[in-house]
């Protein structure tokens, strides 16, 4: 990995192993002068700083308050220190709390199974030379940007039991959204419809940057479009197919808009940002408790981030 | 009603809010407002008077102050009755308020922010342990000194607005009785009467069935409305005092009284319409308005659901007794109400701004600019109340106790996060009545010791 | 993505192969007729639940209510007319601007410095630098909700700044919050983006002594076109739209972006849908023409592609 030191690349020909000091040490005018030093500095160090500040210190008082009994209001010293009982009463003492676990990875499995790569094959149609892709892309992506009270509109017009338009249409007696074995499905297709643009348009972004050359030369190789796809530009694509892995991750833990606007994450529509939500904004206020959801939350994601860190550690090696 | 207000609005966009505070003496000027109708005249032909007499000289003086209202009457109607409201007030005593409004989801949702950041002056909240807890927190201001100043509350609306400690904290606003809502063409067609007992109203049930109609329209999808079923049918199982008791945490949950309750519901749910967790309420009213179901448990505010025209054909009835020891004379009547922030900016400007809102005149200006509702104010003319309105007053002005609802009667906590999935799981399957009161108990322990 | 790790891409692209021959290819075989019906037909399926919306957004209330969603009456433009003037939205499309174009371009810049940084230079911390960026992405938003609260209302800022004299209650907030929650995940994406571009680039910079800002501002951002385009088209989506850090940080009702002032379509129980979808289908006006927009920007980025240079 010579080419991961680009500034020393070329006047040096000794590495020193360690990264880090080279910065400090700041050997060699040409690596990083004085103003370049102070540059790069500013560059990480500010947004690092907001990240920490608002999101990760938040994160650990979250953690924090895991432990304790407080309705958010008054000083900190009405906080109350419980230990572990958030914790057992959500286990134990909290009947949405499982059904949550489940419909999160029945989440993850269903955009990951369906929605991710259908997405990403509409946009290797879509990144051929055809006539009115635009038009084709734009239909796909327009559900991305539509806001939620018309994105629950549009559903509630599909899946109402008295009115909607499948059980008028289809002739069918489906309580779609009132039917604790049904209606997971039903808004898995509203994130599924959405899920496929982001997907679509991310993918697209990254076929644009391949090299036409590579599938060129591997066309008039004379293997096919399928081939080509799989063998060349697929392992090319790495970085933009992690990118769409790690957002179908955040988008399978982190849904939530969709079941809020349906019934408030309840009656099979169990989430666990949901639960979250429920307990902590709003009138409920049951800090600690919610909390402790979502530190459990932060540990599920904690294990995504591993094993996405690990695997670029492996490659790096 | 409509012609002194729009007076009082008219003359109050002609006077600078200055000239009517610096050339009047405030205060009579306010209680004349206060005395009734008739006097209302009187401070518009002052400011008037000061208007022309000084309006020129005004540009220098202050007003009194300025007074902060956090509003969550954001749709259309409420939201200007507030507005005429706030004219007159500011009329009349020369007060200027600054009107925040927020929809009232987010209001409610973040209500306890809300009043621990930056709040208004005057906002406003309901009645009940929601009231009750802010007052508790210390986050809401003791308004006792309004009330003596107030007139034609009844003692019910006093003690509804009054906090643990025995101060008042809270001035009604308007509010809403829950009762069996039906069509009264559909009745008289097939000859329908209200019953007074439970085997009445499942015989009655039966008949609706069997003429093809869905006999309780029903949806608990956003999970409120079943609340409104729980809350009746306990009171007339066990009383009221049971009832507020139980929604303290003092009683257990699943103990042999409430198990009552759900064993009577278990025997109305074939009555109720099916598939009620995938409706929404307004749905259900629907089904009532397209003379589809017989009858409709819900608050007054069905009737927003039904045209102009539909309005006289709706009516209504008490949920019949079940146990006649009991009775039928306790029910759900939420309150709306304002209440005053702790330790306000303009506390005068406050008290003053509650009591105007508290008095005939204001009540008189919000009937006539939002009809739908009940004005607890006595003083109110109800001469322009709709028949609807009329018996719904009368409802509640019989009735020997008044519930304000299960999330307004116990902490938001366990209504939210507790009692709505357990309900629906009930909905979804009497059967399991037991596993799911053991469950609300073990729950509820779990909050009310935190 | 089994074949994540499979990094070893066939390299068999002639550098000096000749330019985009596909153009060429004639537009009507039955490859293509295929390809088109099906694109077609998916567009339509995308496109029909939006249409269906749309269209019941000119539908009467009161028609709708009696004869149901799923019947043809009842047109009337009024919900349009009312939903402007209910809900303000004048004022509150200002105010989704002021939030999101800073917090765009906030999180945009400070995303590319970070990501530059990252993909050009290798620290110890590099790694652990990616993940605090990204899982910070990974968290549930609603569970910082009082930490957060707690810190903005503590933190004074001037009257000139904030009329409520604290963060709370401020764009300022509402802004900074937004943009370090997106900063995560836009520095991921470009961060992978950069590390594909070849070094040499910055090699020939280095030699006539650029500095990094220059390197930063004049080879790798004129590169990274196509990828800030499709973020610059997500991150105003995703912040316009945003409603739940404008409504549990601000307190006046004022202030409220679009999104958030969609609500005051609602009434306390009553709520005419027909309305709120009308309301909902002018806030997605802008998000629509910005993707318009930037699209082109988009397929013009092209010609700067990354492995051409």
């Amino acid at each position: 990995m010579s080419q991961d030191y680009p500034l020393v690349a070329a006047q040096t020909a000794v590495q020193t192993p360690t990264k880090a000091p080279r910065l400090r040490r700041g050997r060699g005018r040409r690596r990083l002068r004085g103003a370049d030093r102070i540059i790069v500095i500013l560059m990480v160090t500010i947004p690092t700083l907001l990240v920490v500040g608002l999101v990760w210190l938040p994160a650990i008082a979250s953690v924090l308050l895991s432990f304790t009994s407080w309705n958010g209001i008054g000083g900190l010293s009405t906080i109350k220190w419980i230990g572990t009982t958030n914790y057992e009463n959500v286990f134990t003492n909290y009947p949405p709390f499982h059904p949550a676990i489940q419909n999160n990875a029945l989440w993850l499995i269903v955009l990951f199974l369906l929605a991710t790569p259908f997405g990403m094959f509409l946009a290797v149609l879509l990144d051929k030379e055809i006539k009115g892709s635009r038009v084709y892309q734009t239909a796909i992506y327009v559900p991305v940007v539509l806001s939620l009270a018309l994105v629950g509109f549009i559903w509630q017009l599909f899946y109402s039991y008295d009115q909607g338009l499948l059980n008028s249409v289809l002739g069918t007696h489906i309580d779609w959204y009132g039917d604790d074995k049904v209606n997971i499905w039903a808004v898995l297709v509203a994130s599924g419809w959405r899920h496929v643009g982001y997907v679509m348009l991310l993918y697209l972004a990254g076929l644009k940057g391949v090299d036409p050359t590579l599938r060129e030369a591997a066309a008039v190789d004379g293997a096919s479009e399928t081939t080509v796809f799989f063998r060349v530009v697929f392992p090319v694509m790495r970085p933009i197919n992690v990118i769409v892995f790690v957002i179908t991750v955040i988008e399978s833990l982190r849904a939530f808009d969709l079941v809020w606007v349906v019934n408030k994450g309840r009656n099979g529509l169990e989430l666990i940002s949901a639960l979250v939500t429920q307990n902590i904004v709003g009138e409920a206020s049951r800090i600690g408790f919610g909390s402790a959801l979502a530190t459990i939350m932060l540990v599920i994601a904690l294990v995504f981030i591993t094993i996405y860190l690990a695997t670029v550690l492996r490659e790096e090696k | 009603m409509t012609r002194p207000q729009s007076e009082a609005e008219y003359l109050a966009r002609m006077v600078p809010s200055s000239v009517a505070a610096t050339s009047l003496n405030r205060r009579t000027l306010f209680k004349g407002a206060v005395g009734g109708a008739a006097a209302l005249s009187i401070p518009g032909l002052l400011a008037a008077c000061g208007s022309t007499s000084s309006g020129a000289a005004a540009s220098g003086g202050s007003a009194k102050g300025t007074v902060t209202f956090g509003s969550n009457a954001s749709d259309a109607t409420p939201k200007k009755s507030f507005a005429a409201q706030v004219a007159a007030f500011q009329t009349a005593s020369g007060n200027t308020v600054k009107v925040n409004t927020v929809d009232h989801n987010t209001f409610q949702e973040n209500i306890n922010n809300y009043l621990q950041g930056n709040p208004d002056d005057v906002f406003t909240w309901f009645a009940g342990y929601r009231m009750r807890f802010f007052a508790a927190q210390g986050l809401a201001g003791d308004v006792s000194d309004v009330w003596p100043k107030l007139s034609g509350y009844t003692d019910g609306f006093k003690s509804a607005s009054t906090g643990d400690d025995g101060k008042q904290y809270l001035v009604p606003y308007d509010y809403y009785p829950w009762a069996l809502f039906y069509r009264k063409s559909v009745w008289a067609a097939k000859g329908y009467t209200v019953p007074t007992t439970l085997d009445e109203l499942t015989a009655l049930s039966k008949q609706m069935q069997k003429d093809g109609l869905v006999p309780i329209a029903f949806a608990d999808k956003d999970g409120w409305p079943a609340m409104g079923t729980f809350d009746v049918l306990n009171m007339r199982v066990n009383g009221y005092q049971f009832h507020i008791d139980l929604m303290a945490g003092k009683k257990a949950w699943n103990g042999p009284e409430v198990k009552k309750v759900f064993d009577a519901w278990t025997g109305l749910l074939p009555y109720h319409q099916s598939n009620a967790l995938g409706r929404t309420w307004q749905e259900a009213a629907q089904t009532l308005q397209q003379k589809k179901a017989g009858m409709y448990l819900l608050g007054l505010f069905v009737a927003q659901q039904f045209t102009a025209a539909e309005q006289s054909d709706i009516d209504f009835f008490t949920f019949p007794a079940i146990d006649s020891t009991i009775g039928s004379d306790a029910l759900d009547a939420p309150i709306d109400g304002m209440m005053m922030r702790n330790k306000p900016k303009n506390e005068a400007g406050a008290k003053a701004f509650l009591e105007y809102i508290g008095s005939v005149d204001a009540q008189k200006i919000a009937l006539a600019n939002d009809p739908g509702n009940l004005y607890p104010n006595s003083g109110v003319d109800t001469s322009s109340y709709t028949a609807l309105q009329k018996k719904a007053s009368e409802l509640v002005g019989s009735a020997k106790n008044i519930a304000q609802f299960l999330d307004r009667d116990t902490r938001p906590d366990f209504a939210s996060t507790v009692m709505i999935p357990q309900l629906q799981a009930f909905i979804k399957d009497p059967t399991k009545v037991n596993d799911i009161l053991d469950s609300i108990e073990s729950q509820k322990k779990s909050i009310f010791t935190a | 993505m089994a074949s994540v790790t499979e990094a070893a891409a066939p390299t068999s692209g002639a550098p000096d192969a000749p330019v985009w021959v596909r153009k060429k290819k004639p537009t009507f075989t039955p490859r293509r007729v295929i390809l088109h019906t099906f694109l077609t037909i998916i567009a339509l399926a995308w496109v029909f639940p939006i249409a269906w919306a749309i269209l019941n957004s000119f539908r009467d209330y009161a028609y709708t209510s009696v004869n149901g969603y799923v019947s043809l009456g009842g047109w009337t433009i009024k919900n349009y007319q009312n939903a402007w003037a209910q809900g303000d939205f004048t004022k509150h499309f200002l105010n989704s601007f002021y939030i999101t174009v800073p917090a765009v371009v906030l999180t945009l810049f400070l995303s590319s410095c970070v990501a530059f940084v990252l993909a050009r230079f290798s620290f110890k911390f590099n790694l652990a630098m990616l993940g605090l960026f990204t899982a910070a992405n990974l968290l549930p938003q609603q569970s910082l909700l009082i930490p957060l609260y707690r810190l903005f209302r503590s933190i004074p800022l001037p009257t000139w700044m904030s009329d409520s004299g604290t963060m709370l209650d401020s764009y300022w907030a509402l802004i900074l919050v937004n943009t370090a929650f997106q900063t995560g995940f836009c520095t991921f994406v470009l961060s992978n983006y950069m590390k594909t571009l070849p070094r040499e680039l910055y090699e020939a910079a280095e030699v006539d002594g650029a500095s990094v800002w220059r390197q930063y501002w004049q080879i790798t951002m004129p590169l990274c076109r196509p990828p800030m385009a499709a973020l610059a088209t997500l991150e105003i989506t995703w912040i316009y739209n945003e409603f739940f850090w404008a409504t549990v940080l601000l307190q006046s009702g004022d202030k409220f972006p679009v999104t958030s002032s969609l609500n005051n379509l609602r009434g306390e129980f009553f709520t005419n849908l027909n309305l709120v979808a009308a309301g909902s289908v002018i806030v997605a006006i802008p998000t629509l023409v910005i993707f318009f927009l930037l699209q082109k920007q988009f397929v013009s980025g092209l010609t700067l592609g990354a492995n051409k240079g």
